[in-house]
């Protein structure tokens, strides 16, 4: 593993930060480097990233059939006053 | 840097001035609708609290199902938690978003439940293998070149993630589905869940790389090459 003015340890603790924009141009500019030069930490990236966009598609989480009427039910239950404090 | 608005980096391209202006005014705007469906239910207007979850049903069940992890319990603790919210909403002062306080409710509630229900006696993968403070190292470099969002369409694949995510510890788990699920900033996550700006950041990026390392290619990603989802590694 290349050693391109930023270690590849340095490079995994901040690919988080990274992804989000979360770090100082000097530091995105020596990462990009090192990702210009290291494939291993280029497969971690676009791992990260895949992850990042799987997880965030929206339609991860599916709430089951029939769930919007059910909890429309139960508010339809409750008293017509919120209670006051 | 922006620690409090999320971004996804170089998943996709940075917003301009114009935009974020835009985007703004769209919230504020948004901000005021929610308050003054708020007044209306507090006047006695009961039907229109249906309206005001109504778009933050998802994020309700999520949150739930993140955090109990089967659908039956999270429904009920969706439920309770839109109850509660409705009993305590003359006590909602606006200081955060309604999502915000709306998803701090329903963590409240799933956490509640679990605790009730000892259910949290086992929690997997990852507590063992480091401490927060510790280095994460990946664990293999397998090359996964970016995927079409349409994989998601594909029950089997969706399967997969969510095991994954349901296999990360507890701590890790919570702040992945306030942060990449649900998409709230970093300052609505340390609201919810009661912990540091730096711990929030520190468990997304464990929880990141540990996602990678259960869903890559080259180690249990056999789904990619359009095989039934295998898991290979021994949690």
């Amino acid at each position: 593993m290349p050693t391109i003015e930023i270690s590849c340890v340095e490079v995994w603790r901040e690919i988080s930060n990274y992804l989000d924009e979360d770090i100082s141009v000097d530091l995105r500019e020596r990462m990009e480097k090192h990702f210009g030069a290291c494939a291993h930490c280029t497969a971690v990236l676009d791992g990260t990233r895949n992850v990042v966009g799987l997880v965030g598609d929206g339609t991860l989480f599916q709430m089951p059939e029939g769930f919007n009427k059910r909890l429309y039910d139960k508010i339809r239950e409750l008293p017509p006053n919120v209670p006051r404090e | 840097m922006g620690s409090d608005t999320y971004s996804q980096g170089t998943a996709a391209p940075s917003r301009d001035k114009n935009s974020l202006v835009q985007m703004s005014a769209i919230q504020s705007q948004s901000r005021a609708d929610e308050a003054h469906l708020i007044k209306r239910v507090c006047e006695g207007e009961r039907e229109v609290f249906y309206e005001l979850v109504r778009p933050y049903e998802r994020m309700v069940y999520a949150t739930a199902i993140s955090i109990v992890k089967n659908p039956a319990d999270a429904e009920e603790v969706a439920q309770e938690a839109v109850l509660k919210a409705f009993s305590k909403l003359s006590s909602f002062r606006g200081e955060s978003k309604f999502s915000t306080w709306l998803v701090q409710i329903t963590y409240n509630e799933a956490k509640m439940k679990l605790r009730k229900a000892h259910a949290n006696l086992y929690e997997s993968i990852d507590d063992s293998q480091q401490t927060e403070n510790g280095e994460f190292w990946p664990k293999d470099y397998a090359d996964w070149r970016p995927i079409p969002s349409e994989l998601l369409e594909e029950n089997e694949i969706r399967q997969a993630v969510q095991h994954a995510i349901s296999s990360l510890s507890a701590n890790y788990r919570e702040v992945l589905i306030l942060r990449d699920v649900q998409r709230l900033s970093i300052k609505e996550t340390t609201t919810i869940l009661g912990i540091s700006e730096g711990s929030v950041k520190t468990r997304l990026h464990r929880a990141r790389l540990l996602l990678r390392d259960s869903l890559a290619p080259g180690i249990d990603g056999c789904w990619i090459k359009g095989q039934p989802y295998r898991k290979v590694r021994p949690w």
